[in-house]
């Protein structure tokens, strides 16, 4: 079974956002990270090849500091990688991101493709859908289980409020939620092994694409930063004084209940 | 020439989900400001009875589509239904709510109707130039970034509890229309099997109005109780921080922060957290935030509007008590 894990690179979690003097987010010292929700597609991707054999292809977008991203997740165990890189490719959107990204998979062999439910950086939850509209496939999104037979797979998926059973036939696109599995962290031998790994990297050109067809459909107009709280007040008093304090300064002041 | 406002309105066995409504409201102002008409389109089974409530609301014409396929959400009958009639009727925008069927849904009509999407919007603006223009947090809230689009139609799911729902208007009418379904058979190729809904009379993390979040302080699993407590006299939902999912205390949904759930209720209560920079992320935009934490130095009370220093499990059954004699 060859399943391809679609990954990006994103901030730290505990990263503080500035914006530089052009008004862009300023990426300069920023620790980079596997998104953590890829991080569960990879490890599901490891987990179904130790069961039923097969090759994982990581494939992602970015710049060339993606390729860590990549290394990091043969380390953990995937087999090949592929970086769609291209200096056209600035600043795309979701449309030309999973334009791309469909692209560079159609050419692989895969029964199954996984990818995070959402990248934190910026928190769309389009792509992995999209290139599942692109590749013509059907997809299941913020998968909690996932079990495969045959050429069938078994989704239990988070809805709000409870969750969802689905089955759907492979070839597919599956999103991973936290909960899917628990990643693991790469061995010293992996990270070894890792090295000698193919890590291909691809440009528009490479893959027949012309960057005067991927213009972005949406545009960004301008990145902001929110208005800085004003908090540090403290309720004095014992827990008996402080408690009835709160509750009154709820109702009266914050009319909140 | 595009023609109006689309709201996609959610529901489940015929009660309309409260972010539609919440869309309808806002959808009005946008239409009355723009005039363009407000089309509530609401897919499913039976639900003809609806379109008077959408009415109310402020929709000048429901679109229903009703068909068993519909009867359930699933990702490829609700695309190919919704395509369908875009196509046909060429909106301006189609904003749906950023839920787990927004999220799943809006990406996948976008892709299909070839156009942008702007995901978990909390601002939206009428502007002269590109019609809307909507404002997203990114970064789990830690910036903002504000997209537009020329293409049409422009999508957008918005997040719930960004706007107010209006007073319905009994008396106001909109005309009705039944949609012709015609369903790709390629889009039935996932096939629903089961939906189970928790049974828990709290609120959703992501629509509640008030969430007491517990975080490492409580100590272990069988503290929550307490919060529990407090949560059920004021009819709040129940968050975590990522220290205690990850401990294995609270189920991962119940993670509030930049790798959990992004919220914005009216009173966040935030027992035993500490106050990391993606805890904050994923809970700033609330707009009341109230600390209980023994630590006076935690990072938490620089954002809390009201911070108790003290042992939450003293602190937190006293407010219980002060919070019933108030909701009586």
């Amino acid at each position: 079974m060859n399943i391809v894990v679609s990954i990006k690179q994103t901030f730290d979690t505990e990263a503080k956002i500035v914006l530089d003097n052009s008004g862009q987010i300023n990426t300069n010292g920023v620790n980079l990270i596997i998104n953590p929700y890829d991080e569960f597609a990879i490890e599901e991707g490891i987990r179904l090849k130790e069961k039923f054999g097969g090759e994982v292809t990581v494939v992602s977008l970015g710049g060339s500091e993606a390729q860590a991203a990549l290394r990091t997740a043969l380390a953990m165990g995937a087999d090949k990688a592929v970086l769609v890189s291209d200096p056209a490719l600035k600043g795309v959107d979701e449309w030309t991101a999973a334009e791309v990204l469909a692209k560079a998979i159609s050419s692989l062999s895969y029964d199954l493709v996984i990818a995070g439910r959402i990248a934190i950086d910026d928190g769309s939850s389009q792509v992995a859908v999209r290139l599942a509209e692109k590749l013509g496939l059907p997809s299941v999104s913020s998968a909690l289980k996932l079990d495969i037979n045959g050429n069938q797979a078994t989704v239990t998926r988070e809805i709000d409020g409870g969750t969802e059973l689905l089955e759907v036939s492979l070839p597919a696109v599956i999103t991973a939620q936290k909960g899917l599995n628990e990643p693991r962290y790469p061995s010293v031998a992996g990270i070894m092994k890792a090295k000698k790994k193919e890590l291909k990297t691809l440009g528009l050109s490479d893959l027949g694409l012309n960057a005067g067809d991927l213009a972005p459909k949406m545009i960004v107009k301008a990145y902001s930063l929110p208005a800085p709280r004003q908090g540090g007040r403290k309720v004095p008093g014992e827990a008996v004084q402080a408690a009835q304090e709160l509750a009154r300064l709820l109702r009266e002041e914050a009319k909140v209940l | 020439m595009a023609k109006g406002i689309w709201i996609f309105i959610e529901q489940r066995e015929g009660a309309i989900r409260k972010v539609s409504l919440e869309l309808l409201s806002q959808g009005r102002k946008l239409a009355d400001q723009t005039g363009e008409p407000l089309v509530a389109v609401v897919p499913g089974q039976g639900i003809e009875g609806l379109a008077q409530e959408l009415a109310a609301y402020g929709a000048d014409k429901v679109i229903v589509a009703d068909d068993s396929n519909l009867k359930e959400y699933t990702t490829g009958a609700f695309t190919s239904v919704l395509n369908q009639l875009i196509r046909q009727e060429e909106p301006q925008a189609v904003l749906l709510g950023n839920t787990a069927i927004g999220k799943d849904l809006a990406p996948r009509l976008a892709h299909r109707l070839g156009v942008g999407l702007a995901s978990d919007a909390t601002g939206m603006e009428y502007d002269e130039q590109s019609f809307l223009r909507f404002k997203r947090p990114v970064y789990a809230g830690k910036a903002f970034v504000e997209v537009a689009t020329d293409v049409r139609p422009v999508l957008a799911t918005i997040r719930p509890n960004t706007f107010p729902v209006a007073e319905p208007d009994s008396s106001r009418q909109a005309e009705v229309v039944k949609a012709n379904v015609a369903i790709d058979p390629a889009d039935l190729r996932a096939i629903l099997k089961e939906v189970t809904i928790a049974a828990s009379k709290r609120p959703e993390l992501t629509e509640a109005n008030i969430i007491v979040s517990g975080g490492r302080g409580m100590k272990g699993p069988e503290n929550y109780g307490i919060l529990e407590e407090l949560a059920d006299v004021i009819g709040a939902a129940v968050g975590a921080s990522r220290a205690a999912v990850d401990a294995g205390w609270r189920e991962p949904k119940f993670q509030v922060g930049q790798t959990g759930k992004t919220v914005s209720p009216t009173l966040y209560i935030a027992c035993g957290i500490s106050g990391a920079i993606q805890h904050l992320a994923g809970m700033g935009s609330s707009k009341f935030i109230v600390a209980i934490n023994k630590d006076p130095e935690a990072n938490i009370f620089n954002v809390a509007d009201y911070g108790i220093v003290g042992d939450l499990f003293e602190v937190v059954p006293l407010l219980t008590q002060e919070f019933k004699k108030m909701v009586g």
